[in-house]
């Protein structure tokens, strides 16, 4: 069992003083074993909070990052799993699921995920799965109105994933659950 | 070496002192087993003799009289049953005084007196006269000063306080005998104290205070018997205690005197006297000499009654009562003023204590915390500079309202409170700057009107600006940014939900922050532009236009705005930033349907794109964030539409690198296509984007083989592939399944020709394309359907 912390589009300062204090709470070093950042942090001290709460951070380069050495895309493989990680504003349509798709298959993923809409998804799409965590401090997005802060927690366990999902309305975290199983038969094609 | 020599005498001189009490209390012992009365008072007067010596230091002194302290206990006890001597108490008052010196006489006669009082056969009061009285044959500073705290020591348990077994009915004596015989002591020993420093030559007189210092509790040790009395009551002590313990203070005038005892009135008595006695104490302070470190009394006196208020809420009303609050202003201002050299950083941190007492009795008291903060700007005024002491002291008085209140609003509303702030230097004007952010985003606080956020300002005027010509080398880049992302976070605590209060505070900070110039603008500049753009988005809600009702502030207005800032911003080589924040206001004004509007932010995008961005990485991300803005905007006429798109699509053909332009390019594709219900469908134009995108592709392949002589990855061709496949299936009629099945067909080629043995499954991409048609031909349906006639 490996925990996962999949979260972006924080946008601090640009569009939000800090992360919301009752995520920041939940949020402790030790629990988590990797993190996975879309990016638009935007700035160093983010990168170092986060970096206290798991060392194993990943992150892509958001339009709005300080930092510009971070990569577009990155796949890296957790257990059974291949998750690849890009920011989304070079996937036009943003946000398109079909478009996104294909992004996955350029990456040979089966956990794709990205940013930049600020809104929470999770699909399954030819046997893999789609996830956009949305922004972790609900910062204003042209593309989405009422962002509430959201992050994703995957559980990865074997040939399964939970994506637990948080998040932050009027003032209560709201945990929701979505349950993946990979199909083993994925690579075996051809 | 004089110095060595001497501590070496001394110790010599103590330890014959040792030797010979040692020798006497061996006799003594044994007369005293014997049960012989006369033997034991000769060797206990010889014991005693060693206590006459003038030649140890007060330490070594105390060495010694703790030897012969011991021993008397033991005589004392041998004194207090007559069975063993046969001699009754006033006999043996009386015989005792017979000793032939005057020191071991008095010693003795304490002793006995010990005794004589606790038997209680005479009047306690007269006995206690006596002993305080012949005390007094002894005139030497430390033989006087030991003698009388051997006499407070055996008294102190004997005194005829309220309640105790002494306390007699009738004439034996009551409190006030006991207070009076304790007040005696301590004037008599004061005064030998305060004599000491006479002693010696004048060259050894830093030595002389320093020993002196060392014998400040024996003197102390009375006022702490007086407290520790019962029936010293408020009354008593108001009345009796304190009026004569000041006026020996007072009178002695000795300032390692005076500064010691103020201390240890304060130490020594109940906070709730000091309460009720505030204007006597207060009152003896301008009296006091005028070397004596009067603030730091007073500060401790402050300390201990915000510590009295703060541990009882019970107790606050005398505090009102007593008007503690001005009686305590008004000394400060009085020992200032008498006290003329007095260090700022003194007078400072007096200010810091009345303000902490303050806080503490008078929280709601918000003039009172503003009184004392003006106060300290007075004093404050036309000096120079402030040293690192000080500064920290200033720092101290600007913190102690944020941490009382977790409210900057509160403190938002001292007007002296930035008139402080002004007398610090740059550095430190930054750091409570910092120190102020901090606390607003630790308690959460929204600022919620311009009035506010004006003063604010002012405050962390020290972060907006360059208050004076510090060269940008002596700042360091990391505190620089530190700082101003602060204020960048600092702005979306600004708010209020009212559109037109809202407004007026964006006004406000813009006004603030454009005077921060080209270093600061790109940290702040993008926290007003989306604290601009969520009003914007807020106003969007409301229909604005309400008949013969005027509304003042508009998305219109708030975007005039906008351009302002952002134009600032790209003037100051921020032109990546720049252009992403007129994109993101393009698309804010389509929200709101204000076409012209969009079309000019557009257009600045455009020129900033053209005129500033250089960088061909830089020049990528731009373009797609061009190309992804443009594709949502449903706000534009035909002809302007076209202008945009047009332009969108030649500078993706323009870019440096071939795979670049060749995805920025099928990028365009969707600007003709927008899945929408009624989203712009122009499938010829989408077709001609994709082929444009293919000759690209080719030129990249044919490129790569001239310059490295081999083809490379075919990922452009599969990239291509999957938008076909994308038009594919949202219906595009200009891509048909030949089209795919063509395309399919070339890359296979391309894969092979690129060498022989390469299987077309080598590359994941095409792999996992070609599984994705698989899996559709599968699933069946119509889109199955489409599917059909393509072989993978």
């Amino acid at each position: 069992m490996v925990l996962v912390l999949a979260l972006g589009d924080l946008h601090i300062p640009h569009r939000a003083p800090d992360l919301p204090a009752k995520f920041k709470s939940m949020l402790v070093p030790g629990k988590i074993q990797h993190i996975i950042c879309t990016g638009n942090l935007s700035i160093k001290e983010v990168h170092d909070y986060l970096k206290t709460l798991c060392p194993d951070l990943h992150i892509t380069r958001g339009e709005y990052d300080e930092d510009t050495r971070y990569p577009e895309t990155k796949t890296l493989t957790i257990g059974q799993f291949k998750l690849g990680l890009c920011h989304g504003h070079q996937v036009i349509p943003w946000g398109d699921l079909d478009s996104l798709a294909m992004l996955q298959r350029q990456l040979d993923v089966d956990i794709l995920v990205t940013g930049h809409t600020h809104q929470f998804t999770a699909y399954k799409h030819e046997g893999g799965v789609v996830i956009n965590p949305g922004s972790a401090t609900g910062a204003h997005s042209s593309i989405t109105y009422d962002v509430n802060p959201s992050f994703v927690l995957m559980d990865i366990d074997g040939l399964r994933v939970v994506v637990y999902v948080y998040e932050l309305i009027d003032g209560e975290v709201k945990v929701d659950k979505i349950d993946f199983k990979k199909t083993a038969s994925i690579h075996t094609a051809h | 070496m004089i110095v060595a020599d001497g501590i070496d005498d001394e110790e010599k001189w103590l330890a014959e002192g040792i030797a010979g009490v040692q020798h006497h209390a061996f006799f003594m012992h044994r007369a005293l087993d014997d049960n012989n009365l006369r033997d034991a008072l000769k060797y206990s007067s010889l014991m005693l003799s060693e206590l006459r010596t003038s030649r140890l230091s007060p330490h070594k002194y105390y060495e010694l009289y703790m030897r012969a302290f011991d021993e008397l206990r033991r005589l004392e006890l041998f004194f207090k049953d007559e069975s063993r001597h046969g001699v009754s108490i006033f006999d043996l008052y009386e015989l005792v005084q017979h000793a032939g010196n005057v020191l071991p006489r008095l010693y003795l006669l304490c002793t006995v007196g010990s005794v004589y009082l606790r038997c209680k056969d005479a009047p306690v009061k007269d006995v206690l006269k006596d002993l305080v009285e012949m005390c007094r044959a002894v005139q030497h500073p430390i033989r006087g000063l030991f003698l009388r705290s051997y006499l407070a020591q055996i008294s102190k348990d004997k005194l005829p306080d309220i309640g105790s077994e002494y306390d007699g009915e009738g004439d034996s004596g009551n409190v006030m005998d006991a207070v009076e015989f304790i007040l005696q002591n301590f004037m008599e020993m004061n005064k030998l104290w305060v004599r000491l420093q006479h002693q010696g030559p004048g060259r050894i007189r830093d030595k002389r205070e320093k020993e002196r210092n060392e014998l400040r509790d024996l003197v102390g040790k009375n006022l702490h018997i007086l407290s520790q009395i019962e029936g010293v009551d408020l009354e008593m002590y108001k009345d009796t205690v304190l009026p004569s313990v000041l006026e020996q203070v007072v009178n002695c005038k000795d300032e390692l005197a005076q500064f010691y005892l103020m201390e240890c009135i304060i130490q020594v008595f109940p906070d709730e006297y000091h309460l009720q006695t505030l204007e006597t104490l207060l009152g003896a302070y301008p009296q006091l000499q005028s070397t004596v470190d009067i603030k730091t009394i007073l500060s401790q006196l402050m300390d201990r009654l915000s510590n009295y208020a703060a541990s009882n809420a019970e107790v606050l009303p005398e505090f009102l009562q007593v008007e503690a609050f001005t009686k305590l202003s008004t000394a400060i201002g009085r020992v200032i003023e008498a006290q003329a050299d007095i260090p700022i950083v003194g007078a400072i941190s007096l200010h810091v204590s009345l303000l902490t007492f303050t806080l503490r009795v008078h929280p709601d008291r918000l003039d009172y915390v503003d009184q004392v903060l003006g106060s300290c700007v007075k004093k404050l005024s036309g000096k120079p500079k402030l040293d690192n002491r000080a500064t920290k002291q200033v720092v101290a008085l600007l913190s102690a309202p944020l941490d009382k209140y977790n409210d900057i609003v509160t403190a938002l509303r001292l007007s002296n409170y930035p008139r402080v702030m002004d007398h610090l230097d740059n550095q430190t004007n930054k750091v409570m700057a910092m120190l102020i952010i901090q606390s607003i985003m630790k308690n959460n606080t929204l600022i919620s009107t311009a009035d506010k956020v004006e003063v604010l300002f002012e405050l962390i005027k020290g972060l907006i600006t360059d208050l004076d010509a510090t060269t940008v080398d002596e700042v360091d880049e990391e505190d620089f940014s530190e700082e101003q992302n602060s204020v960048a976070r600092l702005i979306h605590m600004l708010h209020n939900n009212d559109p037109e209060e809202m407004f007026k505070i964006i006004c406000s900070v813009k006004k603030h922050i454009m005077r921060g110039g080209p270093r600061r603008l790109p940290f702040t500049v993008p926290s007003l532009i989306f604290s601009a753009l969520r009003l914007v988005r807020q106003l969007q809600g409301q229909d604005g236009d309400v008949v013969g009702e005027e509304v003042p502030t508009t998305p219109k207005k708030i975007f005039q705005l906008l351009n302002e800032i952002i134009e600032a911003l790209s003037s100051v080589s921020s032109p990546e930033l720049a252009l992403r924040l007129y994109l993101q206001c393009a698309e804010a004004a389509n929200d709101c349907d204000l076409e012209p509007v969009a079309y000019e932010f557009f257009t600045e995008a455009f020129v900033l794109y053209e005129e500033e961005i250089a960088d061909s990485k830089a020049q990528v991300t731009a373009i797609h964030l061009i190309i992804g803005t443009l594709q949502r905007m449903n706000v534009f006429g035909v002809e302007n539409r076209d202008t945009l798109t047009h332009k969108a699509t030649g500078y993706s053909a323009k870019l440096l690198k071939k795979p670049d332009q060749c995805r920025a390019v099928y990028a365009c594709s969707h600007l003709f296509w927008v899945d929408d219900q009624d989203g712009i469908k122009d499938g010829e134009r989408v077709l001609l984007c994709l082929k444009r995108a293919l000759r690209i592709a080719n030129a990249a392949q044919q490129m790569a083989n001239v310059a490295r002589g081999s083809s490379g990855p075919v990922t452009l061709f599969v990239e291509i592939l999957n938008k076909y496949i994308y038009y594919f299936e949202k219906g595009n009629p200009q891509i048909t399944s030949a089209t795919i099945q063509g395309l399919i067909e070339l890359i296979t080629t391309e894969i092979q020709g690129d060498s022989t043995s390469a299987l077309p499954t080598s590359d994941p991409f095409f792999t996992s394309t070609l599984r994705y048609i698989q899996f559709q031909k599968q699933k069946g349906g119509i889109l199955g359907e489409k599917y059909e006639s393509i072989k993978v």
